[in-house]
């Protein structure tokens, strides 16, 4: 816990300040009773965050029978994986009820994949159109454009639980209704945040790559794809994780396209899962099961790219 | 020089005349074709649907079918409605019960993690809950806050009090769920205070403890009123999040009991889509709801120009 590798500022961030390195010498020195309090308070509120990744671990690992004699035990009582397999849809619905399942089930592959598409086309799609326009705002001149920019700066004004209702009568209007490509479709061309974020980004690129490139005759586009987008790409690369992680967790919106299976994502199905389970005894090893199998993805993504993940909250400031 | 927008640059527009009249819309070709699947986004899910919500509340308009003109009888009924008024009340003290605790404990977080550490160890730890959804959270502390299996009420129990209903009365249930909230969104707010206190000088308190200030003293003198404009810019921003809160309550508690956490956004989902998919009027809540949270933006904005070094 007390590794203090210096964190070095990835490109783009520039978040740590150079004197830190010293200055944190010469603290570890006096360890007064004001930094033992302060690492106490900091430690204790790391617990409480890994605390229920960590009770769902164990409650996932246990059967529901043993549950009620060993409630506070810290270890899974009665250790089984069956919870894992009624989540997975893998028990058969005698066995699901025998250890007080409610006899539903997960398609939890099936969910994944909605889930996995549905994620992906809106980052690729979103960036990449928002990602054009924010060239245009940031490197282009042409009559009209900081006029367009406000308009788009004034859509992030707009709560998205606004155009809910709106955008539900436009998908079910184009027949998008229960489809992945209706839960896409509404963030798939663009945010302006997104656009706002990568604009603020090419802003920053230095203008004589530009100059060189357009003097060897680029266009505008080979320029956008070969110079501008590469330069980018640690921007593009943090903005997409986010975006990704922003659709993988969003769940009313899909709550109100999806109406059965075929577009099911991830979220909802947990939800609808909560709600089957019977409220008198309701099912907790396979209900912490299938919230474990749930974020493992995005816990997982974030284990692949923590510090790019931690360095972004920084870096956009505000999302 | 301008590239013909239709690609390559192999297409070449005919010299003379042609260039020197392009010469004066500048990039204009290019840029309309690099904003224009970016517009067509924002016009049709974004600015069409915000005009559409707006004229839907002044209709008698339902799912099944767009209604007439009715004037301001959606707002009417909204200012008579009790469950409404209900709602609104509700919203707000999970507002300020979520936004309050949670700017005080990512203050605490960010300031400990500024004097004691840089470690990425730390700061990871802290951010993970913000990972996973808003589902999975109130997952975790359904299970957490059991009445019977809950291990929270088996230390409540341990010591000696009687056993707590967390979602399941009326008082406790709005704290409940926005101590859940608190609990996954700690970290990035803590993270957003971070990133603002990195913007004060190391040297103010070097020059700080020359002069024999305790930590106490610095954070009150420094700290606070450097960080001030920062922290009013995250607390906007944070609260209105805050306030589309629905997630939680559709998973836990489904605005219950007895609306006690029956929250705007999740009457208004309930007023479209499960009570009579009456459109109209919960577009009429949506605007409501809009208006207080532009009110809240338009401060923001104000903040962000007075502030712009710490944006960036």
């Amino acid at each position: 816990m007390t590794t203090t590798a210096p964190a070095p500022a990835p490109p783009g961030t520039g978040t740590v300040t150079p004197a830190s390195a010293p200055r944190r010498r010469r603290r570890l020195r006096r360890p007064g009773l004001g930094r033992v309090l302060g690492w106490v308070v900091l430690v204790l509120v790391m617990l409480a965050t890994l605390f229920p990744f960590y009770w769902m671990l164990r409650t996932a690992l246990s059967t529901n029978a043993a549950l009620p004699g060993g409630a506070a035990d810290p270890l899974p009582v009665g250790f089984s994986t069956e919870g894992f397999r009624r989540a997975l849809g893998l028990a058969t619905p005698a066995e699901s009820l025998a250890d007080g399942g409610s006899g539903a089930s997960l398609d939890f592959p099936r969910y994944l994949l909605n889930s996995v598409v549905v994620a992906t086309l809106v980052t690729a799609g979103q960036i990449f159109f928002s990602a054009m326009a924010a060239y245009a705002f940031a490197r282009l001149r042409w009559p009209g454009r900081d006029v367009v920019y406000s308009v788009f700066l004034a859509g992030l004004m707009v709560p998205v639980i606004f155009t809910l209702l709106p955008n539900f009568l436009l998908i079910r209007d184009l027949g998008l209704l229960d489809t992945l490509a209706g839960i896409a479709l509404p963030t798939t061309i663009m945010t302006p945040f997104a656009v706002f974020f990568l604009r603020q980004f090419f802003a920053g690129i230095s203008v004589e790559v530009e100059e060189a490139a357009k003097l060897d005759g680029a266009g505008r586009f080979r320029t956008f794809f070969t110079i501008i987008l590469p330069m980018a790409s640690p921007a593009v690369a943090t903005l997409a994780i986010l975006t990704y992680m922003t659709a993988w967790n969003d769940y009313l919106w899909p709550l109100l396209v999806s109406q059965s299976e075929d577009s099911r994502v991830l979220t909802l199905a947990l939800g609808i899962f909560r709600a089957q389970a019977p409220q008198s005894a309701p099912d907790w090893a396979g209900l912490m099961a299938a919230t474990l199998l749930a974020a493992l993805p995005m816990l997982l993504l974030f284990g692949l790219f923590a510090r790019r993940i931690v360095n972004s909250i920084g870096f956009t400031g505000i999302k | 020089m301008s590239a013909a927008p239709a690609a390559t640059g192999r297409a070449r527009p005919s010299p003379g005349t042609r260039r020197r009249r392009l010469q004066g819309l500048g990039d204009l070709p290019a840029a309309l074709v690099f904003i224009l699947p970016a517009t067509v986004g924002f016009v049709a899910f974004l600015l069409w649907p915000t005009l559409r919500g707006i004229w839907l509340s002044l209709t008698d308009s339902t799912a099944f079918q767009p209604g007439g003109f009715v004037g301001l009888a959606n707002y009417e009924r909204m200012v008579a409605d009790p469950v409404f008024w209900n709602a609104f009340r509700v919203t707000i003290w999970y507002v300020v019960l979520n936004i309050g605790v949670q700017t005080v404990l990512a203050v605490l977080v960010a300031v400990l993690m500024h004097r004691l550490t840089r470690s990425m160890i730390v700061r990871g730890i802290i951010l993970t809950p913000y990972l996973v959804s808003n589902v999975v959270a109130a997952m975790l502390f359904l299970m957490l806050l059991d009445y019977q299996l809950g291990f929270v009420n088996e230390v409540v129990e341990g010591l000696g009090w009687d056993r707590v209903m967390f979602f399941g009365d009326q008082s406790l249930v709005i704290p409940t769920i926005a101590m859940v909230n608190v609990w996954r969104h700690l970290g990035y707010t803590a993270l957003l205070v971070f990133a603002g206190l990195q913007t004060i000088p190391a040297n103010l308190y070097e020059a700080g403890r020359v002069d024999g200030a305790s930590e106490l003293r610095m954070f009150r003198e420094i700290t606070m009123p450097l960080l001030r404009p920062y922290l009013g810019l995250v607390l906007i921003v944070t609260m209105i999040g805050s306030f589309q809160v629905f997630d939680t309550v559709s998973v836990t508690t489904q605005g219950g009991p007895a609306n006690a956490s029956n929250v705007v956004q999740y009457y208004i989902y309930e007023v479209a889509f499960s009570r009579g998919y009456d459109f109209g009027y919960a577009s009429a809540m949506s605007v409501a709801l809009m208006v207080v949270l532009a009110t809240i933006s338009i401060v923001q904005f104000r903040a962000t120009r007075a502030n712009q070094n710490d944006m960036a």
